[in-house]
């Protein structure tokens, strides 16, 4: 019996129809099915651009966020106008924000600054400004907005009571907290994925040890933990070792869900027919874990650890809104909502909230791009 | 009680299914499911509807009782359903969501599905479950209710059915929570009872003795039966009408011995010659006939006959252009196929001539 | 059908796999699912044995532990390589068993999950030869290529990830990884349950030319005794983890010897309504035997409907009957209906 033949009839495939279907790879369908989802897109891109403030914060902000002008205390957000009327009285475009005149209050004798629509204030985009090193390393004085006179007032959200620049410092507040979740995340994900994995993979008593350790961590009531341990941070360290440290603490608690996760994963799939069928071609463990096993679930540990910087972001503002966190003179915004931390402040200058509202936002764009990055890490279903 | 007469169909069916229509609409197109599907279920009568996997048989059901999976809906059609002393209804009117055809889900029609621990609750007793199904559409005690419930546990051969109550739908297994799916089913006496694919997921004995059970069933309380299925045997067993569907349409229907012994579309050939038959010892080497090619995809259906790509006696020209009628080839058999249409084949004999 | 005098192509003896219950917080083994319990069992080079039986009767747990998925508890299977000495690989180390993995084959039960969605069609398939010696990615190729021809797949399909294949195709792309390496037995665990009827025809069709083609021998694991009777030369039936008879195909259909045969082979429907009118059907009551607390006697005495005190008492030995074997106390007396008997 002609065996090819005999096959070749009972062969199913027509021609024509499959064309150029099932040639996408797993990252291309990933993609697809992301790029379907609009509002976790948008979130995206808000965050990859709070991302790119916080990368470059020396350039976007006006200022340093130590400079302050003592004259201008808890100034109200300028507005930004793009034209302006000549001396002609012709109307031409430039970019600027109206300067204050100053009085005297007569029952206080206080030096009281009002917004003085006549007076102008020049602004350009890359102005030369304050010098510094972007990222410690190369020196600069350009800054993306400011005054074209460095020496003249320009606060775009509003100056707090010592007269420093409110965007500036949330600039540069931006770099330190969103650095923290992603470093926190990056701690909790190596912790995670190898704990987990060991626990998954070997099972028997060293499963039984690691998971009553992550039990027993999450049995433990977080502030009070964070707290503790953040008081137990001398006072003399430096800010430096202290944003290390609070990183550590807060990503001490996020690696536990991420090992559980890693380990329900390699769990369920250790029996998989397809990892079964792998073994008996021969494949040895390792390759096993490397090229079927982890390939599978990296884009569900993505989405988790895009769920995961929340977290992180809001332990961080937490512990520093409550003042056992970081400790100026390092800016976050969990450090500059301290300064909004009483109902005057809140009364007199709201503008001093911004920083809570990027939390809000950030924390929601990253919640809706890990949501959309966790449907789109399933593409077949 | 297969030996009542079947070729003759009563005057007034059951349900009444004609030109029924169920589409999707996705965004990588219109998914023809069902596409214009005439049947007749009679009271007391059990009528199969067999095909592959991607034929809409299950979604026929499904749009008898109007619970379709959103984006599809019934969009056209009727389906008359006539139960004894009551004004006939056309199911395919009636709102989705509506207390009309809530009213008949469970009570006038009811449906079972192949894995019951799907539709029964890992966390309510079998009891509870029963008698909130029995209150749901009878007013009485619970006491009554209890009753009722053991009493149709008995009768689908549960034994102990006053202790089973109290179980829980793991503790059972797959062939008693079968038979509790039935029992919940059949415990509000419905006119009509859609099983889809009830034994699939059984082993042969079990399956035999649920078959045996549904047939004794019927017999006694004289209710019509929808059977979904793919295995022909089952059908046999079973059937007394069978309908064999193709991506979404009626190919042949007729009585089963029509259909099993003078079979007349050339899938419903091709289908009986596919099955390895029991008791017919095959020379080694021997082939089974099969169909070639496999069901297209529901987005790229053909023209024409739907069957047309696979067809073995599919002419050109003919079979891919233009959709075949429904033709009575005997009494109560339909076929649907252009080779079978006398004013084609004629013609094409003379041609030949 | 003559019968070899060579040495079998595998050998089990006495096979075991227990599985352990555990209870309660310190995991404490209260008891043992008995899936396989004493089976021993010659497979013939070039043959198809099926194994058949109802869902937990420990068929697919000795499939995998036939071909060492599953290391067994007890007992010994011997294995005659291609010219090798008949060696023992019950209880190899996965490092040990690795030269045998190429020559003993599996093909799956479900076609989707037995495919990882994430590697292409030549890096399922090519696996096993990447891994048994094939280093030039041109001969992969070529291979792959030509294996996927045989199983009726268009080499140019290669490239494709498997959720572009319907169940029928993928079910070919399992055929084909098994048989890439050129194995000589392969286990089939209910292959084609999962098909539709008409992909389930051209897919037994597929496995008996490439038995013929490649020399194969198949283990055959089915539920679906209409598929068996098709394509056995010998057939075992398994109840709560022992064989119950063993014969070959014609004769175990025709005339089956062990009560429990005869009611699985009268519980198949068949396509055959005036048939199915007129059968009087033997028909099982009661539940399968559950393989962690087994009957005493014949573990089959609580649904037979031949039962006597002895059955209840004294466990029946697989013995010879007439050039087949069975395990019933009363395989010489009873007159059970094979499938032949009624047919038209």
């Amino acid at each position: 019996m002609t065996v090819s033949d005999a096959t070749a009839t009972d062969s199913a495939i027509p021609e024509e129809s499959l064309a150029n279907v099932g040639l996408a790879s797993q990252r291309e369908l990933v993609w697809r099915k992301f790029t379907e989802h609009a509002l976790a897109l948008a979130s995206g891109v808000v965050i990859i651009l709070i991302y790119l403030v916080g990368i470059f914060a020396e350039f976007v902000a006006p200022r340093s966020p130590d400079f302050y002008d003592s004259s201008y205390t808890m100034l109200a957000p300028q507005q930004l106008k793009f034209w302006r009327t000549g001396e002609d009285g012709s109307t031409e475009f430039g970019m600027h924000v109206n300067g204050f005149s100053s009085q005297r209050d007569p029952n206080t004798l206080r030096r009281v600054f009002t917004l003085d629509e006549n007076v102008v204030v020049p602004v350009g985009l890359f102005v030369k400004g304050a010098p510094y090193r972007l990222w410690g390393l190369i020196p600069s004085d350009i800054h993306l907005i400011g005054p074209l006179d460095p020496s003249q007032p320009f606060y775009l959200l509003g100056s707090d009571r010592l007269g420093r620049d409110v965007l500036s410092r949330l600039v540069h507040g931006t770099r330190v907290s969103t650095s923290i979740g992603l470093v926190g995340v990056a701690v909790s994900l190596v912790l995670g994925v190898i704990l987990g994995g060991i626990s998954g993979y070997f099972g028997g008593w060293i499963d039984n040890f690691i998971q009553r350790v992550i039990e027993f961590i999450m049995s433990v009531p977080t502030i009070p933990l964070w707290m503790g341990l953040a008081a137990a941070i001398p006072v003399t360290w430096s800010p430096v070792l202290v944003y290390f440290i609070i990183t550590m603490i807060i990503s001490l608690i996020g690696w536990t869900s991420l090992a559980r996760e890693v380990r329900g994963r390699f769990m369920s799939w250790r029996n998989e027919p397809f990892v079964i069928a792998a073994r008996l071609d021969g494949t040895s463990q390792m390759t096993i874990i490397g090229r079927h096993l982890v390939p599978g679930f990296v884009s569900h540990i993505i989405a988790s650890v895009t769920l995961a910087i929340p977290a992180m972001i809001i332990a961080e503002t937490s512990l520093s809104f409550l003042g056992i966190g970081l400790r100026p003179p390092v800016v976050s915004w969990g450090v500059l909502l301290q300064e909004a931390q009483n109902i005057r402040s809140l009364a007199e200058a709201p503008w001093l909230l911004a920083p809570g509202v990027l939390v809000i936002i950030t924390v929601l764009a990253l919640n809706f791009l890990g949501d959309g990055l966790r449907d789109a890490a399933d593409p077949y279903t | 009680m297969h030996s009542q007469t079947n070729s003759q169909p009563q005057s007034q069916p059951l349900l009444s299914i004609r030109g029924l229509k169920t589409h999707f609409a996705l965004r990588e197109g219109l998914i023809r499911a069902v596409d214009g599907v005439d049947l007749d279920a009679h009271a007391g009568k059990t009528l199969c509807i067999v095909g592959e996997s991607g034929s809409g048989k299950s979604m026929i059901a499904r749009s008898i009782l109007q619970i379709v999976p959103p984006p599809g809906r019934v969009s056209d059609g009727q389906m008359i359903f006539a139960r004894d002393g009551r004004d006939p209804v056309d199911l395919a009117g009636l709102d989705p969501a509506g207390k009309p055809i809530r009213a008949v889900r469970g009570r006038d029609i009811a449906m079972i599905f192949q894995e019951p621990m799907n539709s029964l609750s890992p966390v309510h007793t079998v009891g509870d479950q029963l008698m909130e199904k029995i209150l749901l559409h009878h007013r009485m005690s619970r006491h009554e209710a209890e009753e009722r419930a053991a009493h149709a546990l008995g009768r689908v051969g549960i034994p102990n059915p006053r202790q089973r109550l109290s179980t829980y739908p793991f503790e059972l297994s797959g062939g008693m929570r079968q038979r509790v799916m039935i029992a919940m089913a059949l415990a509000c006496q419905p006119a009509l009872l859609i099983a889809d694919e009830p034994t699939t997921a059984l082993d042969v004995t079990t399956q035999a003795n649920i078959l045996d059970l549904m047939a004794e069933l019927q017999a006694e309380t004289r209710m019509g039966m929808i059977f979904i299925t793919h295995d022909l045997g089952v059908v046999a067993e079973i059937a007394h009408e069978v309908a064999v569907v193709y991506l979404g349409r009626v190919v042949e229907r007729g009585s089963a011995d029509a259909v099993f012994y003078n079979p007349q579309h050339p899938y419903t050939l091709a289908l009986l010659a596919s099955i390895p038959k029991l008791g017919a010892r095959r020379e080694r080497g021997q082939r089974l006939h099969s169909i070639k090619g496999m069901v297209p995809h529901p987005l790229n259906r053909p023209k024409g006959c739907p069957f047309n790509t696979r067809c073995p006696e599919a002419r050109p020209g003919l079979c891919d252009a233009t959709d075949p009628r429904t033709l009575e080839f005997e009494t109560g058999h339909f076929v649907s196929c252009h080779m079978r249409d006398p004013a084609i084949v004629t013609r094409r004999e003379e041609a030949t001539v | 059908m003559t019968m070899p005098v060579e040495t079998p192509l595998m050998q089990a003896r006495d096979l075991k796999v227990h599985f352990p219950i555990k209870r309660g917080v310190l995991k404490r083994t209260v008891g043992h699912v008995r899936a396989v319990d004493g089976i021993s069992l010659d497979i013939r080079a070039g043959e198809t044995l099926s194994v058949v039986g109802e869902s937990g009767c420990g068929k697919t747990t000795l499939g995998q532990a036939l071909v060492r998925v599953l290391e067994p508890t007890q007992g010994s299977i011997l294995y005659a390589g291609k010219g090798k000495a008949p060696a023992d690989i019950a209880h190899l180390t996965e490092t040990e068993l690795r030269p045998y993995r190429s020559d003993i084959r599996m093909i799956f039960q479900d076609p989707f999950a037995s495919l990882n969605p994430r590697r292409r069609v030549i890096d399922i398939v090519g696996e096993s030869l990447r891994n048994f010696g094939v280093t030039d990615e041109r001969e992969v190729e070529t291979r792959v290529g030509e294996i996927l021809r045989k199983v009726g797949l268009r080499p140019e399909y290669m490239a494709r990830y498997p959720y572009a294949f319907s169940g029928g195709e993928r079910q070919r792309i399992g055929i084909a990884r098994a048989l890439a390496v050129h194995p000589r037995l392969v286990v089939a665990d209910e292959c084609v349950s999962a098909l539709d009827v008409s992909i389930q025809a051209q897919t037994l069709n597929l496995m008996q030319d490439l038995q013929e083609e490649f020399d194969l021998t198949y283990v055959f694991i089915s539920h679906d005794l209409s598929v068996v009777e098709y394509i056995s030369d010998r057939v075992a039936v398994m109840y709560a983890g022992r064989i119950v008879e063993l014969s070959e195909s014609e004769e175990l259909f025709a005339r089956p010897r062990h009560p429990y045969t005869a009611a699985l082979l009268a519980a198949v429907p068949r396509p055959d309504p005036r048939g199915a009118r007129e059968r009087r059907r033997l028909r099982l009551t009661g539940e399968v035997a559950d393989p962690a607390n087994r009957p005493t006697g014949c573990a089959f005495h609580p649904r037979c409907p031949f039962a006597t005190d002895r059955c209840r008492a004294e466990d029946p030995q697989l013995r010879a009957v007439d050039g087949r074997t069975v395990a019933c106390h009363y395989a010489e007396s009873l007159d059970l209906k094979g499938v032949n008997a009624d047919a038209a």
